[in-house]
């Protein structure tokens, strides 16, 4: 993974269409799948911190994440064929989807279908967690950071910009005050 | 209508801080308490469209164009949420890249990473306390995690697998 690669337009395109399309219950499992394992374009590494990123920004996150990766690669064209690969295939078939719904949303398939979806979908996402855990170093500040932002937004729940503006300021001056250890 | 549409979820996106979820009671508010453009419960139903169909989950406010002024109000309504945050994104992702390796980044990547972690995972507790709880359903979430933990499988593969569980009746 350390062969970094540079995709032109068109497999940038392909690529972000491919993410959209097969991200069922959300799309960061398959976003890390085949940006970095499949395709090569990002390291770990990069895959984090631009998750990082696209998760503080406001707006999408996923969104957020083509846009930085697009424009990377391709400027604002990229950027402008990353979100377009990306939201297509979805919206046509949300629409699609949609439209069906209001005809058959009584038949238990199509309900047993999703008691299905729901718990993959979640475990995949809770697999792209154990990974991103899985980086964080072994020290106590930062697994106390996770465990408070954790605690923050599910267990109080309270407002997420709300935990960001507290948090995300005290955790980059931590990170900036103790170069060395700490975070 | 477009318009109206439009300048609404332009407002909408810089306040989608930490993904598209984040507005969904401000939005719920606004179109059902306010405008009743639809019931609560054709709200839910398109919220829960937008969650289990592929895509991210931003979709949601495809739908509720959608269902106001049909396939250009969806349209409208999407590119009216992903605009400012893209343009803020665009510009940070820039400034990001040429100034790689400062101290400054370097501390905005230590100092987040932790944050991440921690957000992502309440995203999953959440949604996990959203369904009604059943030793079927813990087992194929814990094998899917641990499976894309471990393995370098595609996910589609497990989303497979969840379905044909579901259809078989098993969860």
């Amino acid at each position: 993974m350390n062969t970094q690669i540079i995709p032109d337009k068109k497999a940038l395109f392909r690529g972000f269409f491919l993410i959209g399309l097969s991200g069922f219950g959300g799309v960061l499992p398959q976003a890390q799948h085949q940006l970095v394992q499949r395709r090569g374009w990002l390291t770990d590494t990069e895959f984090a911190e631009l998750l990082a990123l696209g998760q503080i920004l406001p707006g999408p996150n996923i969104v957020n994440m083509a846009v930085a990766i697009g424009s990377r690669f391709h400027g604002v064209a990229g950027a402008l064929l990353a979100v377009a690969g990306l939201l297509l295939a979805p919206l046509v078939l949300i629409l699609l989807l949609a439209t069906l719904y209001q005809h058959y949303q009584h038949t238990s398939w199509l309900q047993q279908l999703l008691a299905g979806l729901a718990p993959a979908g979640i475990g995949l996402l809770l697999g792209m967690v154990l990974k991103l855990a899985a980086r964080l170093p072994r020290r106590r500040l930062p697994w106390l950071l996770a465990v408070l932002t954790f605690v923050a937004v599910a267990g109080m729940h309270l407002p997420l910009w709300l935990v960001l503006l507290v948090l995300a300021p005290l955790g980059i001056g931590l990170a900036w005050r103790y170069p060395q250890g700490g975070l | 209508m477009l318009l109206f549409l439009f300048l609404m979820f332009v407002q909408f996106s810089l306040l989608a801080v930490g993904g598209a979820n984040a507005i969904v009671p401000e939005l719920h508010r606004l179109v059902v308490t306010e405008l009743h453009w639809m019931s609560g419960q054709e709200f839910a139903a398109l919220f829960a469209l937008a969650q289990a169909a592929p895509g991210p989950n931003v979709l949601v406010v495809s739908l509720i164009g959608w269902k106001v002024a049909g396939v250009p109000g969806a349209i409208v309504s999407l590119a009216g949420i992903c605009l400012p945050s893209s343009l803020l994104s665009f510009w940070v992702a820039r400034w990001w890249q040429r100034s790689r390796g400062s101290p400054l980044t370097i501390a905005i990547n230590k100092g987040l990473a932790p944050l991440t972690v921690g957000l992502i995972a309440a995203g999953v507790a959440m949604m996990a306390a959203s369904h009604p709880p059943s030793w079927a359903a813990g087992l194929l979430l814990a094998s899917c995690a641990l499976l894309s933990w471990r393995t370098r499988l595609n996910p589609l593969w497990l989303l497979a697998a969840g379905a044909a569980a579901g259809l078989g009746g098993l969860v």
